[in-house]
């Protein structure tokens, strides 16, 4: 179990240390978990907490995923504060279960660390899991190191529980990546915490035998409809309350998050759009490009459940060529899911800019700084003779 | 739930509100009762999944055609010796 002092305030953890120190801090009512590579240490240190004293949480060993968010459903219909923990092939069993979730409209906080999905099978980092999952009604944040996915687990619990949300929010981190690569992090004190994330006051809770209520009956076509509309709207609107929170944790703990990261995106004329770890990377590539005048950018999606199209229309509006990287292929002989969001962003740009698709990355494969520079280069060559050779292709291959 | 009056993520805030929903109406089969044979066991009444059979006094006095589901299981539990309780189809 990773040990943080109290006075130290950089630590250097894995990704899941700092999500289980996170989950300590938090000290949910309940949590249900199975493990799964490479999330398997977030619940292994945390019921190490637990197993020393230093949560007040239930804690509940299941016999798979399913039942793992089975509990945490039944958990949070008491009212309770609940997270969890999965990757993978875990996320996919907890399927049927994710939209009861957020159906209900239950407040869980869950850390995916997000694996490759089989066949053929593999343990290591891409985004088939959690993308899998980006219609199940979850909000969905995406980290991009250590720091960020420790802070985007407070966030994650504050606009989960928001009156005007009341939805499921999934922390997602590249496995092996970010979770088992050790960084230096500051931490905040567990009061400091407490005062961000307050008391969990749910509106109503299953077990509340003075008060009985029905949680999921059956509603017809005069009802059913009706109910998802709240739902949808709601998802809509909880944009605006992870700008909200994002505010009040940068006016709190000094950093500043956003529904997205631009980088280096102000004046420039490409652009690459990538998820979590490999933004990290890309980065290197666009300080190098820029040295040497090239205007290149960088927009890294946090939110991407709900999908803030307005926003990254925006912040686009300038580029003339852009390469959404995805970690994920949708098997629809068209392109990844950011892919296909992002260029339907853009279609009401006044000058549709080129949106061209590289699958990378998949089941854990290397993404290196001079695959970014290829990509920019590809780019640059696209802006200059306006001609795309290949709309998706996999990054590297024929 | 009526359409103007959709609870949050249609949660019922009331207990016993399965009573209000009729589900008679998928009966094809209706249980008919012969009270001179019944010896008021009540073993159709523990063995009803719908509550449907009516018990007065300690005594069956019938059925509660507004949720029974013609399933038959109280005719079938009825003891060998009284068979009580026989299933007959529903007129169209």
């Amino acid at each position: 179990m990773a040990t943080v002092t109290g006075t130290k305030k950089v630590v250097g953890l894995t990704g899941n240390s700092a999500i289980a120190y996170a989950m300590k801090q938090v000290d949910p009512d309940v949590c249900a978990a199975y493990p799964i590579t490479p999330s398997t240490a977030i619940m292994e240190e945390f019921s190490g907490y637990y197993a020393d004293g230093q949560v007040s949480t239930e804690l509940i060993a299941v016999e798979s995923e399913h039942s793992a968010m089975s509990a945490c459903i039944g958990a949070a219909a008491a009212g309770a504060r609940v997270m969890t923990a999965t990757s993978s092939q875990g996320l996919a069993l907890m399927w049927e279960m994710l939209y009861v979730a957020s159906g209900l409209r239950l407040p869980i906080v869950m850390a995916v660390v997000n694996r490759a999905l089989s066949s053929p099978i593999n343990i290591h980092c891409d985004h088939s899991d959690s993308m899998g999952a980006r219609d199940s009604g979850w909000i969905q944040l995406y980290s991009e190191n250590v720091q960020e996915a420790y802070d985007n687990l407070f966030q994650a619990v504050r606009i989960a529980e928001d009156r005007r949300v009341l939805t499921p929010v999934m922390v997602c981190m590249d496995g092996f990546i970010t979770s088992h690569a050790i960084e230096n992090l500051t931490i905040m004190d567990d009061a400091e915490i407490k005062e961000f994330i307050g008391e969990h006051e749910s509106a109503y809770s299953l077990l509340d035998t003075e008060n009985p209520i029905t949680v999921g009956a059956m509603t017809l076509p005069d009802a059913y409809m009706d109910i998802k509309h709240q739902q949808s709207k709601a998802m809509a609107a909880s944009k605006d309350v992870v700008v909200e929170v994002a505010g009040e944790f940068e006016q709190r703990f000094g950093r500043s998050y956003g529904l997205m990261e631009a980088y280096m995106l102000e004046d420039a004329e490409v652009c690459v759009v990538v998820l979590s770890s490999a933004a990290g990377t890309t980065k290197v590539a666009v300080d190098e490009l820029r040295s040497q005048g090239k205007k290149v950018g960088l927009l890294k999606p946090r939110l991407y459940r709900p999908f803030p199209h307005e926003e990254i229309m925006e912040a686009l509006r300038g580029c003339k060529a852009i390469c959404v990287l995805d970690r994920a292929d949708s098997m629809n002989g068209f392109g990844g899911p950011l892919f296909t969001d992002i260029r339907a962003a853009l279609y009401d740009t006044p000058q549709r800019p080129v949106v061209i698709n590289r699958i990378f990355g998949l089941g854990g494969r290397d993404y290196t700084v001079e695959d970014a520079m290829e990509v920019y280069h590809e780019l640059l060559r696209i802006k200059e003779t306006g001609k795309v050779e290949t709309l998706s292709a996999y990054l590297g291959e024929d | 739930m009526t359409k103007k009056n959709i609870t949050f993520a249609g949660i019922i805030f009331e207990g016993g509100t399965a009573d209000e929903y009729k589900t008679g109406g998928w009966r094809k089969l209706r249980p008919i009762l012969d009270k001179d044979k019944c010896t008021n066991c009540l073993i159709c009444w523990v063995m009803c999944p719908d509550s449907a059979v009516i018990v007065e006094d300690g005594k069956m006095v019938g059925f509660n055609l507004e949720h029974c589901k013609g399933c038959g299981i109280c005719a079938m539990e009825c003891p060998d010796k009284v068979k009580a309780i026989t299933m007959e189809e529903e007129e169209k």
